[in-house]
């Protein structure tokens, strides 16, 4: 071990500077720098000095804070489905599916994740709109008089984006069910546990960790997902990071857009906060 | 309840029943955007009116479509990602590669700290990381611009700021590919090298790298896949060379016709097969 740390010196810088230059150029001094934009006011208007009025206009506003406790509201929400169809997806790939199906079904589920959101939420507009695929079969069929126009509303948009994020749950879960040791569900089962006490008692406390995990990921994802709401939802559902578009892009008020940004990442730090102090994790074991 | 278990007839066809609603759920829009790019209609929709590669191929001539590869507006999008992807990959792998080193096999004050900041991406959502970067790089820009007269045109929206802010998340992933590998490493094997006289520079070179192929390759193809589709982090930077995923974007939502159809078909085709071969690499590395 000698040789190693005599060795240690340029070694070590050659890794050390482009790493430190990344994190300090690229993700530390952009986000001071959003911080103190979302604190000063809008160049034009001349005044210069710290001001909260950004962040006043937010609670002022009631279109504001409304699109974002809907969009926290509905992130939670599209976390629980996704949780709820993850489960028993990721048990039967790993504790009832045949040993030989596995791998395959393990490669299916992944494939879909690998083609761009924007494609996988257009398939989805073209089977629901009003011209869509659904309706041409339920026209034709004479089960519905006329087409509904079944997209643009909230229902499509939480299954697009259970639809985009549900991977994202089941990949964790399958880690941790995969150590779960058969022999403990069959024990449970012959002392005579019902399912749903083999659920409670053995299966879901052994997944825990990987249940935080995805829930974590999956929460992330769809808080700051852009393209789904905004093609599926409708006019009236504003998600809070097209909030953060129109400030910077449309309005150009990017002082009042900084605000907004550093509001969602308080929300999501502290909601991410809860979540592993609840469950005793650190997000080390969480990003792994 | 498991696979060693008597399970009811019941609980049998009810999960199996539920895991092919999910499969088909997961395949049909996808599905059914391939079809589609090869309907002869002005509309992505049904009925069917017959078989063509118009959409693909179609010059436009006599009335009729312009296929993806005679349409000027999309080819050069698709060009512009084409060139975004691989420089972001190159950039993003030599950095997480270096980052891996960095964290795998140095000793440093504050590691901890930056290890967080660098894992931090995955949480953060692209918009955020995208107005920031965005404002940070103007505010210097104009700095620069007011104080020295200098044009830092590198750093104003465009194709290479697209790039800077791809590469400050993608690298991270990277990062974690080839960390997962080098955690493996056997340290041994480079103490025999010092040991014949190697220094650093050799060691890392002929064997340490020589070990982690397989997963700077798995970086590689992740990074050009995850820029090429990358849509939250690009939309906050682009300037006037518009990458596809964001031309498509205006495409999908004003109102489409197959065309998009035929470019998806050709990005599912091209990503499935990349998705396979590295799953295959991945599978193969594992049995190593």
């Amino acid at each position: 071990m000698m040789t190693k740390s005599k060795k240690l010196g340029w070694g070590f810088f050659i890794f050390f500077i482009p790493v430190f230059l990344w994190l300090l150029l690229l993700i530390v001094l952009p986000h001071i720098e959003l911080l103190r934009m979302s604190f000063t006011r809008a160049a034009y208007l001349k005044q210069p000095g710290l001001t909260l009025s950004n962040y006043f206009e937010f609670f002022k506003e009631p279109i504001y804070w409304n699109t974002f406790l809907r969009t926290a509201m509905y992130s939670i929400t599209v976390t629980i489905i996704v949780l709820i169809i993850g489960l028993p997806v990721a048990f039967y790939i790993t504790k009832i599916a045949s040993l030989k199906t596995r791998g395959f079904l393990t490669i299916l589920i992944l494939i879909p994740f690998w083609v761009s959101e924007l494609i996988r939420v257009y398939g989805w507009m073209i089977i629901l709109r009003e011209s869509g695929i659904i309706n041409h079969f339920m026209t034709k069929f004479g089960i519905w008089k006329q087409p509904i126009e079944m997209l643009y509303n909230d229902a499509a948009m939480i299954m697009g984006l259970v639809y985009t994020s549900v991977l994202f749950m089941i990949v964790p879960i399958i880690g941790v069910m995969d150590s779960l040791d058969n022999s403990y569900i069959e024990a449970a089962y012959d002392l005579g546990a019902k399912k749903w006490v083999i659920w409670r008692h053995i299966i879901i406390p052994h997944c825990m960790p990987g249940i935080i995990s995805g829930c974590i990921i999956v929460f992330m994802m769809v808080l700051g997902s852009y393209l789904t709401p905004n093609l599926m939802g409708g006019k009236n559902s504003l998600w809070f990071t097209q909030q953060i578009y129109n400030q910077f892009i449309l309005y150009f008020n990017w002082n009042m857009g900084a605000a907004f940004g550093f509001l969602l990442l308080l929300m999501s730090s502290i909601i991410i906060w809860i979540a592993l102090k609840l469950s005793g994790q650190n997000l080390k074991e969480v990003v792994k | 309840m498991i696979r060693s278990l008597p399970n009811s007839k019941f609980y049998t066809i009810t999960f199996n029943t539920f895991i092919i609603i999910y499969f088909v759920f997961l395949f049909a829009p996808l599905l059914i955007t391939c079809i589609l790019a090869f309907n002869n209609s002005m509309i992505p929709s049904l009925p069917w009116k017959g078989f063509t590669l118009d959409w693909f191929f179609g010059d436009g001539s006599g009335g009729g479509p312009t296929g993806f590869f005679h349409d000027r507006f999309n080819m050069r999008a698709f060009g512009v990602s084409f060139r975004l992807a691989i420089a972001v990959s190159l950039m993003s792998t030599a950095m997480g590669t270096c980052a891996a080193f960095l964290f795998e096999q140095e000793n440093f004050p504050l590691k901890n700290l930056m290890y967080l900041l660098m894992i931090a991406p995955i949480v953060i959502p692209g918009v955020i990381l995208g107005i920031s970067i965005l404002s940070f790089t103007t505010t210097v820009a104009t700095f620069f611009q007011n104080h020295f007269g200098i044009r830092l045109d590198a750093i104003r929206p465009g194709f290479w700021l697209v790039a800077f802010g791809q590469f400050s998340f993608i690298s991270t992933y990277v990062a974690m590919v080839v960390s997962a590998r080098l955690k493996k490493f056997d340290r041994t094997l480079e103490d025999a090298a010092y040991n014949l006289g190697a220094n650093r520079f050799q060691v890392i070179w002929y064997i340490t790298l020589k070990y982690l192929r397989p997963s700077i390759i798995g970086g590689l193809a992740l990074s050009f896949l995850l820029s090429f589709e990358n849509f939250n982090t690009t939309l906050f930077l682009v300037g006037a060379d518009v990458p596809l995923p964001v031309a498509l974007f205006n495409r999908v939502r004003d109102g489409s016709t197959p065309v998009i159809n035929a470019i998806s078909f050709l990005l599912i085709f091209v990503t499935s097969i990349c998705a396979m071969v590295n799953l295959m690499l991945s599978r193969k590395k594992t049995e190593d």
